[in-house]
């Protein structure tokens, strides 16, 4: 089954990545927990994304576009990556996402991918 | 003619279908979801089951092997539903292995007993807690919707929506059938009892069990603590919990007088206690001790067998209580605990102890809790503080769901005097 692990990181951790260029504990740990997920062969794909300030929200309502700017929630822990895994069952992905380095700091949301309604939208995988 | 259009069902079968569902259903569903990691499909399936028999075995006999007979008519409506469904391309490969090992008839009466593993995933910290119980009571007992909701007070279509629900979420976020590892597995188990905990608790107020609705889930508490006795006897907490729950059935009896009245504990005559429960419960006492690791249902265990003690020596060992509710505080430091131990403390030192115990327990957490501030109206009460003890009773009794103890507490409040 594949499980998207969602990562939710708080503005210190968004701060921490300014630091990636010296030898920052969290960029290693980040580099050793993306290995493991490589080594283990359950790794699909995955990106940081930039930190909220540089979202844009789009809505199109009665054919109107509205744009504004910022991230889609008010939170103050907000999404900052995906990380894109094939794994047996629930347990596992709950594993993983407790390994991340976000975890002890931020949150991580484990969700199922809907691959029937993929399938549908895309048409039957080969 | 009933709704299926089928005539009246013979008696022969009605009985074996009874029988079958009785002590099978939770066996059948467990095997089923077991491999298909889809209880709500292995439960519609075992239903669609059961009415085809309903057809079949009247026409055909009752069949030798009816748990086979049910199995292999579940399993092929599964199997029907996944090609209908175009299991996800994901699944398709595991669901296509799963049904090549089915290519045999199932095991009649080697059916692997999954209901262990089925517990583990009702219990799982992804289905919210609320949940727990009533998904055990439903899949392993076969209990339906109404009967559940009925014991939580909450309205079944609320109860049957969330079941629903759960369920979905199972399937859908990929619960795996499996006992959990060794890492993980003190705390999975500890959700797995109190699950079945919280089943015997909601039939607590009903002492006589005369009123069969409102006797809550006591029986289906008693029979999944069993059930968990026979699949892990290596656990010992789960030894403790049906020592803890045997105990406190056996003095179900005691609870009340010919009249209705409630009679506290302290007050019940031992030779009203069932013997036969208390005996089972300091078996079950005895291999829980056996195995060297103590926990919280094990202390509530003990504790509920002193006061058993005394139909034996003819006191109460209060100094050996409130040790043990210690010990139960420190690792399970809850309201019930707390207050608990405050009662016991008062009866092995005084009544002064407890209520400084009482007053350490933080007014909002306490705020709604019952038997705090029918502790607290005792307690102070013994030691002459009239109105405080006057205001605890009043209190005790608006939380009161049962009239017994309500009139009980207030029987006790007028006695204070002016």
């Amino acid at each position: 089954m594949r499980y998207a692990l969602l990562v939710y990181e708080t503005p210190e951790l968004f701060e921490m990545r300014k630091r990636y260029d010296a030898n920052e504990p969290m960029l290693a740990a980040w580099r050793t927990y993306y290995e493991s997920l490589v080594a283990a062969g359950v790794y699909l794909g995955g990106d940081p994304l930039h930190p909220p300030a540089t979202g844009t929200t789009v809505r199109v309502r009665r054919g109107e576009r509205d744009i504004q700017d910022g991230p889609y929630a008010n939170t103050k822990e907000q999404l900052a990556g995906f990380i894109l895994l094939e794994l047996p069952s629930l347990d596992a992905a709950i594993e993983w996402a407790a390994r991340c380095p976000a975890a002890a700091i931020g949150a991580m949301e484990v969700r199922p991918l809907a691959e029937a309604v993929k399938d549908r939208i895309e048409g039957p995988r080969a | 003619m009933d709704a299926h259009g089928i005539g009246a069902v013979d008696s022969a079968t009605h009985r074996a279908i009874e029988a079958i569902a009785r002590e099978s259903y939770g066996r059948l569903v467990a095997y089923l979801a077991a491999r298909t990691r889809d209880v709500a499909g292995a439960e519609d399936a075992l239903g669609d089951a059961l009415v085809a028999a309903l057809t079949a075995w009247p026409r055909d006999g009752v069949p030798a092997a009816p748990a086979a007979w049910l199995l292999t008519s579940a399993r092929n409506r599964l199997i029907d539903h996944g090609r209908h469904r175009r299991v996800q391309s994901a699944h398709a490969e595991a669901f296509a292995q799963m049904t090549d090992a089915w290519a045999d008839a199932p095991p009649a009466d080697a059916l692997p007993d999954e209901r262990l593993k089925l517990l583990f995933v009702c219990a799982h910290p992804a289905i919210d807690g609320s949940m727990h119980t009533p998904l055990m009571l439903q899949t392993v007992l076969g209990l339906d919707a109404a009967a559940i909701a009925r014991a939580f007070v909450v309205a079944p279509a609320t109860m049957g929506q969330r079941l629903v629900r759960a369920k979905a979420k199972i399937r859908d976020a990929g619960i795996a059938f499996e006992i959990p590892d060794a890492s993980q597995l003190p705390a999975r188990l500890d959700a797995v009892l109190r699950a079945i905990y919280a089943a015997y608790g909601s039939g607590w107020e009903d002492a006589i069990g005369a009123d069969a609705r409102s006797r809550g889930l006591v029986d289906e508490a008693i029979w999944l603590a069993r059930l968990l006795n026979e699949r892990m006897p290596d656990a010992a907490e789960v030894h403790g919990l049906l020592a803890l729950m045997l105990h406190c059935e056996a003095r179900r009896p005691a609870r009340r007088s010919g009249d209705g009245a409630f009679v506290p504990l302290s007050e019940q005559d031992p030779h009203r206690w069932n013997d036969a429960l208390i005996d089972e419960a300091e078996r079950a006492l005895a291999a829980a001790a056996a195995l060297h690791r103590p926990g919280r249902f094990q202390l509530e265990a003990a504790i509920q067998s002193a006061h058993a003690d005394r139909r034996r020596s003819g006191r109460t060992d209060w100094a050996a209580i409130a040790l043990l509710y210690e010990g139960l505080v420190r690792v399970s430091p809850t309201l019930g605990a707390r207050v608990g131990r405050a009662a016991a403390v008062a009866e092995a030192t005084g009544a002064a102890a407890g209520l400084e115990l009482l007053d350490a327990i933080d007014a909002d957490a306490a705020a709604s809790y019952q038997p705090y501030w029918a502790v607290r109206a005792h307690l102070a009460a013994a030691t002459g503080a009239r109105g405080v003890a006057r205001t605890a009773f009043e209190r005790a009794i608006a939380l009161s769901d049962d009239a017994a103890i309500r009139a009980f507490l207030a029987a006790r409040c007028a006695a204070i005097g002016d």
